[in-house]
């Protein structure tokens, strides 16, 4: 640690994720969990309840905070495509990942060899690793737009024709699939790869705080990315 | 000359009295200013009935057998008043050769202004030869029909989306209308079969306003077909309150619970089956306790089971349905993500080892 005095980018920490992205992450992971939880028991509702219909509004509830928890999911990443435009450069990492650069693809090979165990250790790095750009770019983004645009095709039908919902989603996205049981089928598999995501994301934060030579789960809590070795990083730009 | 409707009412004996009365209650029926009833009463006195070609392809004749059950408007009052069906092989009195010659008399008389419905829908594999009407291949008659029509109705699932015939593995490679016919407008009316008042309808609508009915953007009339059955459903109360039936004969289905979880289609399925009913509003499926089978929706046939909630993914095998498929590749992911973990820790604790 002693070399870090003369090496401006070896600092210990930098200021990675502003306070509005951390916010719209955990805000973007509390409504994914009501969103799943709630969708799953839309489909497989719970035994049913005693007593008089107009007693009982249980599946009422439960859609209501499935689509309460979609509005938030859906302005909160209409909030995150601004904030990719008003924050720092680690904002848009999500966004445009360098599909034609070399050097990315090198950095993606490395790091699935690092995964492999082939590698002894990982590349140091202030945003997020090749691999995770990527990762997040298609099976988390892309899989995002997919079911905030069949979620609402959905929630349109509900609101009928003439309501936006209906005329800006339900009016192509139900004729493009075929009929609307598609859609339901389809919105329903893309949440279980979500949770597929989840649990690999949820791992991988967790692995990569304890092995990797970076912060990860305290960056996203604080903002700020610590590092293990005072060695040059591998986006230092 | 075809009659006019005047003339036709004329005769069966109505007073030009009761006609002009019928033209006042019509107009406030549509909510129509006093001033519309002469138009009306001229409209119907100079019109003259619409031809229609009813023609038949690959079905099984339950559009006809609905739409003779018709009882706002009666379907007599349709096929005696209304429109000049000229052609339908099912209900017709002419048979044979008879009966083909008048397909041709109608398109040459009224050519580019008759309607063309058809029930069922055309084969294309074999040449077409899995349909066989006069000793030509229907495609044939279907073709020469349409080319010199005004617009078409497909009648049922069949005309409209393909229905049973067109379900996997549709070795006849049947299609639905608007697969083979590109030029003319299309007024879908789907369902297995359609209700007979809404086929009833969709022609009044034609004949009254002299144009086809506004369609959705898959061409079905807006004013049946823009609503789902659970929108209207009577047992909706019980599915806001998760009250289902949980098993056939169960106390919930007694007590007339919400049919989702039996895997009633209602929630995708766009009809009017819940307002209008059927057999002159004396029930439907899911009064009878039965779910809906999703009859007027796009391949039904094979978005089943009908008695399950989760269509079955049949790339996945027999039982598959999108919680088999995901809850799998869950487990699969986990199981691989607690091995890695393992791994990781083993190594974690080698390099350690190394270093001390």
């Amino acid at each position: 640690m002693t070399t870090m005095a003369t090496k401006p980018h070896a600092e210990p920490a930098i200021y990675v994720y502003e306070a509005p992205l951390r916010l719209w992450h955990w805000t973007n992971a509390l409504a994914i969990v009501v969103l799943a939880i709630t969708g799953y028991f839309i489909a497989s509702p719970l035994p049913s309840v005693p007593g008089e219909a107009s007693d009982n509004f249980l599946m009422g509830y439960i859609r209501f905070a499935h689509f309460a928890a979609g509005y938030i999911l859906a302005i909160a990443f209409l909030f995150r495509i601004y904030w990719a435009f008003m924050g720092n450069h680690h904002a848009r990492q999500l966004f445009t990942p360098p599909l034609l650069s070399r050097e990315f693809w090198d950095g993606v090979w490395h790091e699935i060899k690092w995964y492999a165990f082939a590698v002894r250790e990982p590349r140091k790095y202030i945003g997020h690793n090749p691999l995770a750009v990527v990762v997040m770019h298609f099976l988390f983004l892309w899989l995002l737009v997919f079911m905030i645009v069949t979620g609402f095709a959905l929630y349109g039908e509900g609101t009928g024709m003439g309501s936006w919902q209906y005329e800006l989603f339900s009016a192509w996205v139900i004729p493009l699939f075929g009929q609307s049981q598609d859609v339901h089928t389809w919105h329903h598999l893309i949440m279980w790869a979500m949770v597929c995501f989840i649990i690999i994301h949820v791992y991988v934060a967790i692995r990569e705080d304890i092995m990797s030579r970076q912060s990860l789960v305290s960056t996203m809590i604080s903002g700020w990315r610590m590092f293990k070795d005072s060695r040059e990083p591998d986006d230092g730009h | 000359m075809t009659e006019t409707f005047y003339e036709v009412m004329r005769r069966q004996g109505i007073t030009r009295r009761s006609f002009l009365k019928y033209c006042s209650l019509t107009a406030a029926a549509l909510g129509l200013g006093p001033a519309f009833a002469p138009k009306i009463a001229h409209a119907m006195e100079t019109k003259p009935r619409i031809p229609v070609l009813w023609l038949h392809g690959l079905e099984c004749t339950c559009c006809s057998e609905s739409f003779i059950r018709s009882a706002h408007p009666l379907a007599k009052d349709v096929v005696l008043s209304m429109v000049s069906l000229d052609y339908d092989d099912t209900i017709m009195a002419a048979a044979g050769h008879q009966a083909e010659a008048i397909v041709q008399e109608t398109i040459d008389k009224y050519d580019g202004n008759y309607i063309l419905a058809c029930e069922g829908n055309p084969p294309l594999n074999q040449d077409g030869m899995s349909c066989i009407i006069a000793g030509k291949p229907y495609l044939d008659q279907l073709n020469h029909a349409a080319k010199h029509c005004k617009a078409i109705i497909s009648w049922g699932s069949c005309a409209s989306y393909g229905c049973v015939q067109a379900a996997k593995p549709n070795p006849t490679q049947a299609v639905p209308i608007h697969k083979v016919i590109h030029d003319k407008p299309i007024i879908k009316v789907p369902g297995c079969p359609p209700i007979a008042e809404v086929m009833t309808a969709v022609i009044t609508y034609m004949l009254t306003f002299d144009r086809i009915p506004e369609l959705d953007r898959q061409g079905r009339p807006k004013m049946f077909y823009s609503q789902r059955i659970h929108d209207k459903c009577y047992r909706r109360p019980h599915f806001d309150a998760g009250q289902f039936v949980e098993s056939w004969d169960d106390e919930g289905a007694r007590k007339g619970y919400c049919l989702y979880k039996m895997g009633c289609k209602g929630p995708t399925t766009y009809n009017a089956c819940s307002t209008i009913r059927w057999n002159e509003g004396t029930s439907f499926p899911i009064q009878a306790g039965h779910g809906c089978i999703g009859c007027s929706e796009d391949g039904f046939w094979d978005k089943g089971s009908w008695y399950a909630r989760l269509t079955d993914i049949k790339q996945f095998g027999i039982e598959s349905n999108a919680d088999a498929v995901g809850g799998t590749a869950a487990a699969v992911v986990g199981a691989a993500t607690a091995a890695h973990l393992g791994i990781s820790a083993i190594k974690r604790a080698q390099q350690k080892g190394d270093q001390e």
